[in-house]
Protein backbone atom coordinates (compact mmCIF):
# COMPACT_ATOMS: atom_id res chain seq x y z
CA UNK A 1 0.00 0.00 0.00
CA UNK A 2 2.74 2.42 1.04
CA UNK A 3 4.64 1.56 -2.10
CA UNK A 4 1.61 2.24 -4.28
CA UNK A 5 1.18 5.62 -2.65
CA UNK A 6 4.76 6.65 -3.10
CA UNK A 7 4.65 5.47 -6.69
CA UNK A 8 1.58 7.59 -7.40
CA UNK A 9 3.17 10.51 -5.65
CA UNK A 10 6.35 10.16 -7.66
CA UNK A 11 4.58 9.95 -11.02
CA UNK A 12 2.36 12.90 -10.27
CA UNK A 13 5.40 14.85 -9.13
CA UNK A 14 7.28 14.04 -12.33
CA UNK A 15 4.24 14.93 -14.39
CA UNK A 16 3.91 18.31 -12.71
CA UNK A 17 7.62 18.88 -13.16
CA UNK A 18 7.39 18.27 -16.91
CA UNK A 19 4.39 20.51 -17.18
CA UNK A 20 6.18 23.28 -15.35
CA UNK A 21 9.36 23.02 -17.37
CA UNK A 22 7.54 22.90 -20.69
CA UNK A 23 5.46 25.93 -19.73
CA UNK A 24 8.57 27.71 -18.55
CA UNK A 25 10.46 27.20 -21.78
CA UNK A 26 7.62 28.42 -23.99
CA UNK A 27 7.19 31.44 -21.76
CA UNK A 28 10.81 32.42 -21.92
CA UNK A 29 10.93 32.17 -25.72
CA UNK A 30 7.90 34.40 -26.14
CA UNK A 31 9.24 36.82 -23.58
CA UNK A 32 12.47 37.31 -25.49
CA UNK A 33 10.53 38.24 -28.65
CA UNK A 34 8.76 40.92 -26.59
CA UNK A 35 5.60 40.95 -28.73
CA UNK A 36 4.20 44.42 -29.01
CA UNK A 37 0.97 43.80 -30.90
CA UNK A 38 -1.83 41.39 -30.13
CA UNK A 39 -4.70 40.27 -32.32
CA UNK A 40 -7.56 38.34 -30.72
CA UNK A 41 -9.30 36.13 -33.28
CA UNK A 42 -12.31 33.97 -32.40
CA UNK A 43 -15.34 32.28 -33.94
CA UNK A 44 -16.40 29.66 -36.45
CA UNK A 45 -15.09 26.14 -35.96
CA UNK A 46 -15.09 25.78 -39.74
CA UNK A 47 -12.50 28.52 -40.05
CA UNK A 48 -10.45 27.77 -36.95
CA UNK A 49 -7.82 25.55 -38.66
CA UNK A 50 -7.43 28.01 -41.50
CA UNK A 51 -7.15 30.93 -39.06
CA UNK A 52 -4.53 29.00 -37.07
CA UNK A 53 -2.48 28.28 -40.19
CA UNK A 54 -2.62 31.93 -41.19
CA UNK A 55 -1.73 33.08 -37.69
CA UNK A 56 1.25 30.73 -37.54
CA UNK A 57 2.61 31.83 -40.89
CA UNK A 58 2.06 35.51 -40.16
CA UNK A 59 3.69 35.29 -36.75
CA UNK A 60 6.74 33.54 -38.12
CA UNK A 61 7.19 36.41 -40.61
CA UNK A 62 6.33 39.17 -38.13
CA UNK A 63 7.90 38.30 -34.79
CA UNK A 64 6.44 41.39 -33.10
CA UNK A 65 2.84 40.24 -33.65
CA UNK A 66 0.98 37.67 -31.55
CA UNK A 67 -2.32 36.30 -32.78
CA UNK A 68 -4.50 34.16 -30.55
CA UNK A 69 -7.05 32.02 -32.36
CA UNK A 70 -9.99 30.22 -30.73
CA UNK A 71 -13.05 28.43 -32.09
CA UNK A 72 -16.47 28.04 -30.52
CA UNK A 73 -18.84 28.73 -33.41
CA UNK A 74 -19.78 31.70 -35.56
CA UNK A 75 -22.28 33.02 -33.02
CA UNK A 76 -19.71 32.82 -30.24
CA UNK A 77 -17.21 34.85 -32.28
CA UNK A 78 -19.75 37.52 -33.19
CA UNK A 79 -20.95 37.71 -29.58
CA UNK A 80 -17.33 38.27 -28.54
CA UNK A 81 -16.95 41.04 -31.12
CA UNK A 82 -20.14 42.65 -29.81
CA UNK A 83 -18.78 42.46 -26.26
CA UNK A 84 -15.50 43.96 -27.46
CA UNK A 85 -13.30 41.04 -26.39
CA UNK A 86 -11.90 40.21 -29.86
CA UNK A 87 -10.47 42.18 -32.78
CA UNK A 88 -11.52 39.74 -35.47
CA UNK A 89 -14.59 37.49 -35.40
CA UNK A 90 -14.61 34.50 -37.76
CA UNK A 91 -18.00 33.51 -39.15
CA UNK A 92 -19.10 30.91 -41.64
CA UNK A 93 -22.41 32.76 -42.11
CA UNK A 94 -23.43 36.37 -42.62
CA UNK A 95 -24.06 38.34 -39.45
CA UNK A 96 -27.77 38.33 -38.50
CA UNK A 97 -29.83 41.53 -38.34
CA UNK A 98 -30.45 41.16 -34.63
CA UNK A 99 -26.72 40.70 -34.03
CA UNK A 100 -26.05 43.93 -35.94
CA UNK A 101 -28.70 45.69 -33.84
CA UNK A 102 -27.19 44.36 -30.63
CA UNK A 103 -23.70 45.38 -31.76
CA UNK A 104 -24.85 48.90 -32.58
CA UNK A 105 -26.54 49.26 -29.22
CA UNK A 106 -23.16 48.31 -27.72
CA UNK A 107 -21.37 50.92 -29.86
CA UNK A 108 -19.82 48.32 -32.16
CA UNK A 109 -20.05 48.65 -35.95
CA UNK A 110 -19.42 45.21 -37.54
CA UNK A 111 -17.65 45.39 -40.92
CA UNK A 112 -17.62 42.33 -43.16
CA UNK A 113 -14.62 40.87 -45.01
CA UNK A 114 -14.84 37.82 -47.28
CA UNK A 115 -11.69 35.84 -46.62
CA UNK A 116 -12.23 32.48 -48.35
CA UNK A 117 -14.93 30.26 -49.78
CA UNK A 118 -16.04 26.87 -48.53
CA UNK A 119 -18.02 23.99 -49.94
CA UNK A 120 -20.16 21.75 -47.75
CA UNK A 121 -19.59 18.11 -48.62
CA UNK A 122 -22.34 15.57 -47.97
CA UNK A 123 -20.68 12.39 -46.74
CA UNK A 124 -21.62 8.76 -46.27
CA UNK A 125 -19.84 5.59 -45.20
CA UNK A 126 -17.62 4.08 -47.96
CA UNK A 127 -19.71 0.89 -47.75
CA UNK A 128 -22.86 2.77 -48.75
CA UNK A 129 -23.52 2.17 -52.48
CA UNK A 130 -25.26 5.55 -52.88
CA UNK A 131 -22.91 8.08 -54.46
CA UNK A 132 -25.16 10.59 -56.21
CA UNK A 133 -28.13 12.57 -54.85
CA UNK A 134 -30.11 15.60 -55.96
CA UNK A 135 -30.53 18.58 -53.65
CA UNK A 136 -34.22 17.70 -53.35
CA UNK A 137 -33.38 14.15 -52.24
CA UNK A 138 -30.97 15.41 -49.57
CA UNK A 139 -33.62 17.84 -48.37
CA UNK A 140 -36.16 15.01 -48.15
CA UNK A 141 -33.70 12.80 -46.28
CA UNK A 142 -32.99 15.47 -43.67
CA UNK A 143 -36.60 16.58 -43.31
CA UNK A 144 -37.57 13.00 -42.50
CA UNK A 145 -39.55 12.22 -45.67
CA UNK A 146 -37.16 9.40 -46.55
CA UNK A 147 -36.24 7.05 -43.73
CA UNK A 148 -34.68 4.13 -45.58
CA UNK A 149 -31.76 4.10 -48.01
CA UNK A 150 -33.78 2.06 -50.55
CA UNK A 151 -35.86 5.20 -51.24
CA UNK A 152 -32.80 6.88 -52.79
CA UNK A 153 -31.42 3.76 -54.46
CA UNK A 154 -29.40 2.25 -51.64
CA UNK A 155 -29.47 -0.87 -49.46
CA UNK A 156 -32.28 -1.73 -47.07
CA UNK A 157 -30.94 0.20 -44.10
CA UNK A 158 -32.43 2.90 -41.88
CA UNK A 159 -31.11 6.40 -42.53
CA UNK A 160 -29.31 7.99 -39.58
CA UNK A 161 -29.13 11.75 -40.11
CA UNK A 162 -26.18 13.61 -38.61
CA UNK A 163 -25.97 17.35 -38.27
CA UNK A 164 -23.87 19.96 -36.46
CA UNK A 165 -25.41 21.65 -33.40
CA UNK A 166 -27.73 24.59 -33.97
CA UNK A 167 -25.03 27.06 -32.87
CA UNK A 168 -22.93 26.11 -35.88
CA UNK A 169 -22.92 28.40 -38.91
CA UNK A 170 -22.71 25.27 -41.05
CA UNK A 171 -26.01 24.04 -39.56
CA UNK A 172 -27.84 27.27 -40.41
CA UNK A 173 -26.34 27.39 -43.88
CA UNK A 174 -27.31 23.78 -44.58
CA UNK A 175 -30.86 24.42 -43.33
CA UNK A 176 -31.30 27.44 -45.61
CA UNK A 177 -29.52 26.17 -48.71
CA UNK A 178 -30.32 22.47 -48.73
CA UNK A 179 -33.37 21.72 -46.55
CA UNK A 180 -35.25 24.82 -47.72
CA UNK A 181 -33.52 24.91 -51.11
CA UNK A 182 -32.80 28.61 -50.67
CA UNK A 183 -36.45 29.62 -50.38
CA UNK A 184 -37.15 32.12 -47.58
CA UNK A 185 -40.82 31.12 -47.14
CA UNK A 186 -40.04 27.44 -46.80
CA UNK A 187 -40.45 26.41 -43.15
CA UNK A 188 -39.03 22.88 -43.49
CA UNK A 189 -37.14 21.77 -40.38
CA UNK A 190 -34.64 19.04 -39.68
CA UNK A 191 -36.38 15.77 -38.80
CA UNK A 192 -36.72 15.53 -35.02
CA UNK A 193 -34.53 12.45 -34.76
CA UNK A 194 -31.59 14.14 -36.49
CA UNK A 195 -28.52 13.62 -34.33
CA UNK A 196 -27.01 16.98 -33.38
CA UNK A 197 -23.31 16.43 -32.77
CA UNK A 198 -21.21 19.07 -31.06
CA UNK A 199 -18.16 18.75 -33.32
CA UNK A 200 -17.02 18.02 -36.87
CA UNK A 201 -14.97 15.18 -35.45
CA UNK A 202 -18.12 13.60 -33.97
CA UNK A 203 -19.80 13.57 -37.38
CA UNK A 204 -16.76 12.18 -39.16
CA UNK A 205 -16.16 9.37 -36.67
CA UNK A 206 -19.83 8.33 -36.75
CA UNK A 207 -19.95 8.33 -40.58
CA UNK A 208 -16.69 6.40 -40.72
CA UNK A 209 -18.10 3.76 -38.38
CA UNK A 210 -21.79 3.60 -39.30
CA UNK A 211 -23.01 2.48 -42.77
CA UNK A 212 -26.49 3.92 -42.00
CA UNK A 213 -25.25 7.45 -41.49
CA UNK A 214 -25.35 10.53 -43.68
CA UNK A 215 -23.61 13.70 -42.57
CA UNK A 216 -22.31 17.00 -43.88
CA UNK A 217 -19.22 19.03 -43.14
CA UNK A 218 -16.90 21.64 -44.56
CA UNK A 219 -14.89 20.28 -47.52
CA UNK A 220 -11.64 21.05 -45.69
CA UNK A 221 -12.59 18.65 -42.90
CA UNK A 222 -13.59 15.57 -44.88
CA UNK A 223 -10.91 12.88 -44.75
CA UNK A 224 -10.17 10.74 -47.82
CA UNK A 225 -11.55 7.53 -46.33
CA UNK A 226 -15.17 8.78 -46.40
CA UNK A 227 -17.37 8.90 -49.47
CA UNK A 228 -18.36 12.34 -50.72
CA UNK A 229 -21.72 12.50 -52.50
CA UNK A 230 -21.94 14.07 -55.97
CA UNK A 231 -24.86 16.51 -56.00
CA UNK A 232 -27.19 17.63 -58.77
CA UNK A 233 -29.06 20.93 -58.47
CA UNK A 234 -32.21 19.27 -59.79
CA UNK A 235 -33.25 15.95 -61.22
CA UNK A 236 -31.75 15.54 -64.70
CA UNK A 237 -28.84 17.94 -64.30
CA UNK A 238 -25.26 16.76 -63.91
CA UNK A 239 -23.99 15.36 -60.60
CA UNK A 240 -21.05 17.41 -59.36
CA UNK A 241 -18.43 16.59 -56.74
CA UNK A 242 -17.15 19.50 -54.64
CA UNK A 243 -13.69 20.81 -55.61
CA UNK A 244 -11.92 24.14 -56.02
CA UNK A 245 -12.90 24.26 -59.69
CA UNK A 246 -16.56 23.35 -59.25
CA UNK A 247 -16.97 25.85 -56.39
CA UNK A 248 -15.37 28.66 -58.37
CA UNK A 249 -17.43 28.03 -61.52
CA UNK A 250 -20.52 27.77 -59.27
CA UNK A 251 -21.56 24.36 -60.58
CA UNK A 252 -21.42 22.85 -57.07
CA UNK A 253 -24.52 23.99 -55.26
CA UNK A 254 -23.60 24.00 -51.57
CA UNK A 255 -20.82 26.55 -51.36
CA UNK A 256 -20.59 29.70 -49.32
CA UNK A 257 -18.38 32.63 -48.41
CA UNK A 258 -16.40 32.69 -45.18
CA UNK A 259 -16.13 35.95 -43.29
CA UNK A 260 -14.14 37.88 -40.75
CA UNK A 261 -15.81 40.79 -38.99
CA UNK A 262 -14.06 43.80 -37.48
CA UNK A 263 -15.36 46.63 -35.33
CA UNK A 264 -15.44 49.54 -37.79
CA UNK A 265 -13.00 49.64 -40.71
CA UNK A 266 -9.81 47.77 -39.77
CA UNK A 267 -6.87 49.91 -38.69
CA UNK A 268 -3.22 49.39 -37.79
CA UNK A 269 -2.04 45.85 -37.28
CA UNK A 270 -5.48 44.31 -37.89
CA UNK A 271 -5.64 46.02 -41.30
CA UNK A 272 -2.15 44.78 -42.19
CA UNK A 273 -3.17 41.25 -41.21
CA UNK A 274 -6.42 41.36 -43.22
CA UNK A 275 -4.60 42.71 -46.29
CA UNK A 276 -2.09 39.88 -45.99
CA UNK A 277 -4.94 37.33 -45.70
CA UNK A 278 -6.20 38.42 -49.11
CA UNK A 279 -2.71 38.19 -50.64
CA UNK A 280 -1.73 35.29 -52.93
CA UNK A 281 0.57 33.87 -50.26
CA UNK A 282 -2.21 33.52 -47.68
CA UNK A 283 -4.77 32.34 -50.21
CA UNK A 284 -2.38 29.53 -51.14
CA UNK A 285 -2.81 28.25 -47.55
CA UNK A 286 -6.58 28.37 -48.13
CA UNK A 287 -6.22 25.97 -51.05
CA UNK A 288 -3.84 23.72 -49.12
CA UNK A 289 -6.40 23.26 -46.36
CA UNK A 290 -9.14 22.22 -48.75
CA UNK A 291 -11.02 25.50 -48.82
CA UNK A 292 -11.53 27.62 -51.90
CA UNK A 293 -9.44 30.80 -52.42
CA UNK A 294 -11.22 34.10 -52.98
CA UNK A 295 -11.08 35.05 -56.65
CA UNK A 296 -9.78 38.52 -57.30
CA UNK B 1 -3.28 34.97 28.21
CA UNK B 2 -6.85 34.24 29.10
CA UNK B 3 -8.03 37.19 27.09
CA UNK B 4 -6.06 36.39 23.91
CA UNK B 5 -7.29 32.80 24.03
CA UNK B 6 -10.93 33.89 24.19
CA UNK B 7 -10.24 36.37 21.40
CA UNK B 8 -8.81 33.67 19.23
CA UNK B 9 -11.69 31.42 20.16
CA UNK B 10 -14.12 34.12 19.14
CA UNK B 11 -12.50 34.69 15.74
CA UNK B 12 -12.24 30.99 14.95
CA UNK B 13 -15.87 30.40 15.92
CA UNK B 14 -16.99 33.26 13.71
CA UNK B 15 -14.87 32.03 10.79
CA UNK B 16 -16.33 28.55 10.99
CA UNK B 17 -19.80 29.99 11.36
CA UNK B 18 -19.35 32.18 8.28
CA UNK B 19 -18.14 29.31 6.14
CA UNK B 20 -21.12 27.29 7.32
CA UNK B 21 -23.58 30.03 6.49
CA UNK B 22 -21.85 30.81 3.18
CA UNK B 23 -23.00 27.46 1.81
CA UNK B 24 -26.61 28.47 2.43
CA UNK B 25 -25.91 31.92 1.04
CA UNK B 26 -24.40 30.54 -2.17
CA UNK B 27 -27.27 28.14 -2.80
CA UNK B 28 -29.73 30.97 -2.21
CA UNK B 29 -27.80 33.29 -4.53
CA UNK B 30 -27.59 30.67 -7.25
CA UNK B 31 -31.30 29.98 -7.00
CA UNK B 32 -32.07 33.68 -7.03
CA UNK B 33 -29.91 34.12 -10.14
CA UNK B 34 -31.61 31.18 -11.87
CA UNK B 35 -35.03 32.61 -11.04
CA UNK B 36 -34.08 36.07 -12.26
CA UNK B 37 -32.74 34.78 -15.59
CA UNK B 38 -35.20 31.93 -16.05
CA UNK B 39 -38.59 33.26 -14.97
CA UNK B 40 -38.93 35.78 -17.85
CA UNK B 41 -39.45 32.64 -19.96
CA UNK B 42 -42.97 32.33 -18.60
CA UNK B 43 -43.95 35.73 -20.00
CA UNK B 44 -42.03 35.37 -23.26
CA UNK B 45 -43.07 31.84 -24.21
CA UNK B 46 -46.58 30.38 -23.99
CA UNK B 47 -47.04 27.45 -21.66
CA UNK B 48 -48.42 25.41 -24.57
CA UNK B 49 -45.33 26.01 -26.67
CA UNK B 50 -43.08 25.28 -23.68
CA UNK B 51 -44.80 21.92 -23.23
CA UNK B 52 -44.52 21.19 -26.94
CA UNK B 53 -42.51 18.25 -28.22
CA UNK B 54 -40.32 20.20 -30.63
CA UNK B 55 -37.02 21.74 -29.51
CA UNK B 56 -35.50 23.89 -32.24
CA UNK B 57 -34.54 27.16 -30.57
CA UNK B 58 -33.15 28.99 -33.61
CA UNK B 59 -36.68 28.93 -35.10
CA UNK B 60 -38.37 29.67 -31.74
CA UNK B 61 -39.56 26.16 -30.97
CA UNK B 62 -39.02 25.87 -27.23
CA UNK B 63 -40.64 22.55 -26.28
CA UNK B 64 -38.67 21.33 -23.25
CA UNK B 65 -40.48 18.00 -22.78
CA UNK B 66 -38.03 16.05 -25.00
CA UNK B 67 -35.14 17.40 -22.92
CA UNK B 68 -36.73 16.53 -19.58
CA UNK B 69 -37.68 13.02 -20.68
CA UNK B 70 -34.24 12.59 -22.25
CA UNK B 71 -32.52 13.44 -18.96
CA UNK B 72 -34.85 11.17 -17.01
CA UNK B 73 -34.34 8.17 -19.32
CA UNK B 74 -30.56 8.46 -19.24
CA UNK B 75 -30.48 9.01 -15.46
CA UNK B 76 -32.88 6.14 -14.77
CA UNK B 77 -30.75 3.81 -16.89
CA UNK B 78 -27.62 4.98 -15.09
CA UNK B 79 -29.24 4.43 -11.68
CA UNK B 80 -30.32 0.91 -12.64
CA UNK B 81 -26.68 0.15 -13.37
CA UNK B 82 -24.94 2.14 -10.65
CA UNK B 83 -27.12 1.20 -7.66
CA UNK B 84 -26.77 -2.62 -7.71
CA UNK B 85 -23.15 -2.47 -8.84
CA UNK B 86 -22.23 0.27 -6.40
CA UNK B 87 -23.89 -1.28 -3.36
CA UNK B 88 -22.61 -4.73 -4.30
CA UNK B 89 -19.07 -3.43 -4.56
CA UNK B 90 -19.41 -1.55 -1.28
CA UNK B 91 -20.69 -4.67 0.50
CA UNK B 92 -17.86 -6.74 -0.95
CA UNK B 93 -15.19 -4.22 0.02
CA UNK B 94 -16.47 -3.62 3.53
CA UNK B 95 -17.86 -7.04 4.54
CA UNK B 96 -16.34 -9.83 2.48
CA UNK B 97 -13.00 -8.88 0.96
CA UNK B 98 -9.85 -9.79 2.91
CA UNK B 99 -7.82 -6.87 4.20
CA UNK B 100 -5.17 -6.82 1.45
CA UNK B 101 -7.85 -6.92 -1.24
CA UNK B 102 -9.63 -3.99 0.37
CA UNK B 103 -6.41 -1.99 0.38
CA UNK B 104 -6.15 -2.46 -3.40
CA UNK B 105 -9.82 -2.07 -4.31
CA UNK B 106 -10.54 1.14 -2.40
CA UNK B 107 -7.89 3.32 -4.04
CA UNK B 108 -8.73 1.81 -7.43
CA UNK B 109 -12.41 2.73 -7.09
CA UNK B 110 -11.40 6.23 -6.04
CA UNK B 111 -9.10 6.43 -9.06
CA UNK B 112 -12.06 5.50 -11.26
CA UNK B 113 -14.01 8.34 -9.68
CA UNK B 114 -11.27 10.74 -10.70
CA UNK B 115 -11.43 9.84 -14.39
CA UNK B 116 -12.28 12.97 -16.41
CA UNK B 117 -15.71 12.52 -17.99
CA UNK B 118 -14.44 13.70 -21.36
CA UNK B 119 -12.10 10.69 -21.44
CA UNK B 120 -15.04 8.38 -20.78
CA UNK B 121 -16.89 10.19 -23.57
CA UNK B 122 -14.08 9.37 -25.99
CA UNK B 123 -14.18 5.74 -24.95
CA UNK B 124 -17.93 5.84 -25.54
CA UNK B 125 -17.66 7.27 -29.04
CA UNK B 126 -14.78 5.08 -30.18
CA UNK B 127 -15.49 1.77 -28.43
CA UNK B 128 -18.88 1.47 -26.72
CA UNK B 129 -21.13 3.09 -29.36
CA UNK B 130 -19.80 1.06 -32.34
CA UNK B 131 -19.97 -2.11 -30.23
CA UNK B 132 -23.58 -1.50 -29.14
CA UNK B 133 -24.66 -0.67 -32.70
CA UNK B 134 -23.37 -3.98 -34.02
CA UNK B 135 -24.23 -6.05 -30.95
CA UNK B 136 -27.84 -4.86 -30.62
CA UNK B 137 -28.30 -4.19 -34.36
CA UNK B 138 -29.33 -0.57 -33.82
CA UNK B 139 -29.41 2.15 -36.52
CA UNK B 140 -26.81 4.09 -34.52
CA UNK B 141 -24.76 3.47 -31.39
CA UNK B 142 -25.24 7.03 -30.10
CA UNK B 143 -28.21 6.24 -27.86
CA UNK B 144 -29.58 6.83 -24.37
CA UNK B 145 -28.30 3.37 -23.42
CA UNK B 146 -24.71 4.32 -24.29
CA UNK B 147 -25.06 7.39 -22.09
CA UNK B 148 -26.61 5.34 -19.28
CA UNK B 149 -23.80 2.78 -19.31
CA UNK B 150 -21.11 5.46 -19.13
CA UNK B 151 -22.99 7.51 -16.53
CA UNK B 152 -23.47 4.35 -14.51
CA UNK B 153 -19.70 3.95 -14.60
CA UNK B 154 -19.27 7.54 -13.47
CA UNK B 155 -21.78 7.17 -10.62
CA UNK B 156 -20.48 3.82 -9.31
CA UNK B 157 -17.40 5.23 -7.51
CA UNK B 158 -19.56 7.84 -5.75
CA UNK B 159 -22.03 5.18 -4.61
CA UNK B 160 -19.26 2.80 -3.55
CA UNK B 161 -17.23 5.22 -1.46
CA UNK B 162 -20.21 6.70 0.41
CA UNK B 163 -21.98 3.35 0.93
CA UNK B 164 -18.74 1.71 2.02
CA UNK B 165 -18.20 4.40 4.65
CA UNK B 166 -21.75 3.86 5.90
CA UNK B 167 -21.30 0.08 6.15
CA UNK B 168 -17.95 0.55 7.83
CA UNK B 169 -19.48 2.67 10.58
CA UNK B 170 -21.99 -0.02 11.59
CA UNK B 171 -20.75 -1.13 15.05
CA UNK B 172 -18.95 -4.44 15.07
CA UNK B 173 -21.19 -5.61 17.90
CA UNK B 174 -24.18 -5.78 15.50
CA UNK B 175 -22.42 -8.33 13.29
CA UNK B 176 -21.07 -10.28 16.25
CA UNK B 177 -24.58 -10.41 17.71
CA UNK B 178 -25.97 -11.79 14.45
CA UNK B 179 -23.20 -14.38 14.16
CA UNK B 180 -23.74 -15.40 17.76
CA UNK B 181 -27.37 -16.13 16.91
CA UNK B 182 -26.20 -18.45 14.15
CA UNK B 183 -26.89 -16.17 11.17
CA UNK B 184 -24.83 -16.84 8.05
CA UNK B 185 -22.60 -14.18 6.54
CA UNK B 186 -25.22 -13.41 3.87
CA UNK B 187 -28.04 -13.18 6.44
CA UNK B 188 -25.93 -10.84 8.53
CA UNK B 189 -25.22 -8.57 5.56
CA UNK B 190 -28.78 -8.56 4.21
CA UNK B 191 -30.76 -8.43 7.47
CA UNK B 192 -28.45 -6.60 9.86
CA UNK B 193 -25.59 -4.60 8.40
CA UNK B 194 -27.35 -3.13 5.33
CA UNK B 195 -30.53 -2.10 7.24
CA UNK B 196 -28.39 -0.58 10.00
CA UNK B 197 -26.48 1.46 7.41
CA UNK B 198 -29.64 2.27 5.46
CA UNK B 199 -29.52 6.05 5.71
CA UNK B 200 -25.90 6.17 4.56
CA UNK B 201 -26.56 3.77 1.72
CA UNK B 202 -29.56 5.82 0.62
CA UNK B 203 -27.43 8.97 0.69
CA UNK B 204 -24.93 7.13 -1.50
CA UNK B 205 -27.65 6.26 -4.01
CA UNK B 206 -28.95 9.85 -4.09
CA UNK B 207 -25.46 11.30 -4.52
CA UNK B 208 -24.87 8.81 -7.34
CA UNK B 209 -28.11 9.82 -9.08
CA UNK B 210 -27.22 13.48 -8.55
CA UNK B 211 -23.85 12.87 -10.16
CA UNK B 212 -25.54 11.17 -13.11
CA UNK B 213 -28.26 13.74 -13.79
CA UNK B 214 -25.80 16.63 -13.63
CA UNK B 215 -23.16 15.04 -15.84
CA UNK B 216 -22.76 16.93 -19.10
CA UNK B 217 -19.70 16.21 -21.20
CA UNK B 218 -20.12 12.45 -21.54
CA UNK B 219 -23.81 12.56 -22.43
CA UNK B 220 -23.24 15.34 -24.92
CA UNK B 221 -20.67 13.18 -26.69
CA UNK B 222 -22.49 9.84 -26.77
CA UNK B 223 -26.28 10.29 -26.66
CA UNK B 224 -26.67 11.78 -30.15
CA UNK B 225 -28.50 14.88 -28.84
CA UNK B 226 -31.63 14.38 -30.93
CA UNK B 227 -34.51 16.15 -29.13
CA UNK B 228 -37.04 13.32 -29.41
CA UNK B 229 -39.72 12.73 -26.78
CA UNK B 230 -38.41 9.73 -24.86
CA UNK B 231 -41.50 8.02 -23.44
CA UNK B 232 -41.63 4.80 -25.43
CA UNK B 233 -39.97 1.61 -24.22
CA UNK B 234 -37.59 1.76 -27.18
CA UNK B 235 -36.42 5.22 -26.20
CA UNK B 236 -33.53 3.72 -24.28
CA UNK B 237 -32.20 2.42 -27.61
CA UNK B 238 -32.61 5.62 -29.59
CA UNK B 239 -30.84 8.98 -29.42
CA UNK B 240 -32.00 11.47 -26.80
CA UNK B 241 -31.04 15.00 -25.82
CA UNK B 242 -30.54 15.80 -22.14
CA UNK B 243 -31.09 19.11 -20.36
CA UNK B 244 -27.43 19.44 -19.38
CA UNK B 245 -26.16 18.78 -22.91
CA UNK B 246 -28.62 21.35 -24.27
CA UNK B 247 -27.43 24.04 -21.89
CA UNK B 248 -23.78 23.23 -22.55
CA UNK B 249 -24.15 23.09 -26.32
CA UNK B 250 -26.24 26.22 -26.73
CA UNK B 251 -25.21 28.59 -23.94
CA UNK B 252 -22.08 29.76 -25.75
CA UNK B 253 -24.11 30.88 -28.73
CA UNK B 254 -27.14 32.74 -27.40
CA UNK B 255 -27.44 36.49 -27.36
CA UNK B 256 -27.51 37.73 -23.75
CA UNK B 257 -31.08 38.44 -22.64
CA UNK B 258 -32.80 36.81 -25.62
CA UNK B 259 -35.75 34.43 -25.24
CA UNK B 260 -33.49 31.46 -25.99
CA UNK B 261 -31.14 32.63 -23.21
CA UNK B 262 -34.01 32.81 -20.73
CA UNK B 263 -35.32 29.39 -21.74
CA UNK B 264 -31.86 27.87 -21.17
CA UNK B 265 -31.87 29.29 -17.64
CA UNK B 266 -35.41 28.00 -17.21
CA UNK B 267 -34.07 24.52 -18.06
CA UNK B 268 -31.36 25.08 -15.46
CA UNK B 269 -34.13 25.92 -12.98
CA UNK B 270 -36.00 22.71 -13.81
CA UNK B 271 -32.77 20.75 -13.30
CA UNK B 272 -32.19 22.48 -9.96
CA UNK B 273 -35.74 21.72 -8.83
CA UNK B 274 -35.45 18.07 -9.86
CA UNK B 275 -32.30 17.57 -7.81
CA UNK B 276 -33.88 19.47 -4.92
CA UNK B 277 -36.89 17.15 -4.97
CA UNK B 278 -34.64 14.08 -5.12
CA UNK B 279 -32.72 15.37 -2.10
CA UNK B 280 -35.85 16.20 -0.12
CA UNK B 281 -37.32 12.76 -0.77
CA UNK B 282 -34.05 11.14 0.25
CA UNK B 283 -33.70 13.08 3.48
CA UNK B 284 -37.35 12.52 4.45
CA UNK B 285 -36.92 8.77 3.96
CA UNK B 286 -33.75 8.84 6.03
CA UNK B 287 -35.52 10.87 8.71
CA UNK B 288 -38.42 8.40 8.90
CA UNK B 289 -36.01 5.48 9.03
CA UNK B 290 -34.26 7.08 11.98
CA UNK B 291 -37.48 7.60 13.87
CA UNK B 292 -38.41 3.97 13.46
CA UNK B 293 -35.01 2.83 14.63
CA UNK B 294 -35.38 5.02 17.71
CA UNK B 295 -38.80 3.55 18.39
CA UNK B 296 -37.42 0.05 18.28
CA UNK B 297 -34.53 0.94 20.54
CA UNK B 298 -36.68 2.64 23.18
Amino acid sequence: MKRLHSFLLLTSFLFTFFLLTSCGSSNSSSASDSPAKYIENKGSDTIVNLALAWAEKYQSDHSDVRISVTGGGSGTGIAALVNGTVDLANASRKIKDEEVAEAQSNGVEPVEHIIARDAIAVIVNPNNPVSELTLQQISDIYSGKYTNWTEVGGEDRPIVRLSRETNSGTHVYFLETVLRLGSKDDKTLFSMDTLLLPSSEGIISEVRDNPNAIGYDGLGYVPDDLKTIAIANEAGSAYVLPSIETVNDKSYAIARDLYMYTNGGPTGIVKEYLDWILSDEAQLIVAELGFVPVLK
Amino acid sequence: MEKSLSWREFIITRLIQTSGYSAILFVALIFFFLLREGLPTLTEVDMSSLLNIRWYPIEDYFGILPLITGSLVVTLGAALIAVPFGIGTAVYISEIAPRWMREILKPLVELLGGLPSVVLGFLGILVLAPFLRVFLNLPTGLTALTGSLLLGGIAVPTVVSVAEDALDSVPRAYREGAWALGATKWQTIWRVTLPAARSGVLTAVMLGIGRAIGETMTVMMVTGNAPVLAIKLGSLFSPVRTMTATIAAEMGEVANGSTHYHVLFFIGMVLFIISLVVNIIASSVVFRAKKRAERILS
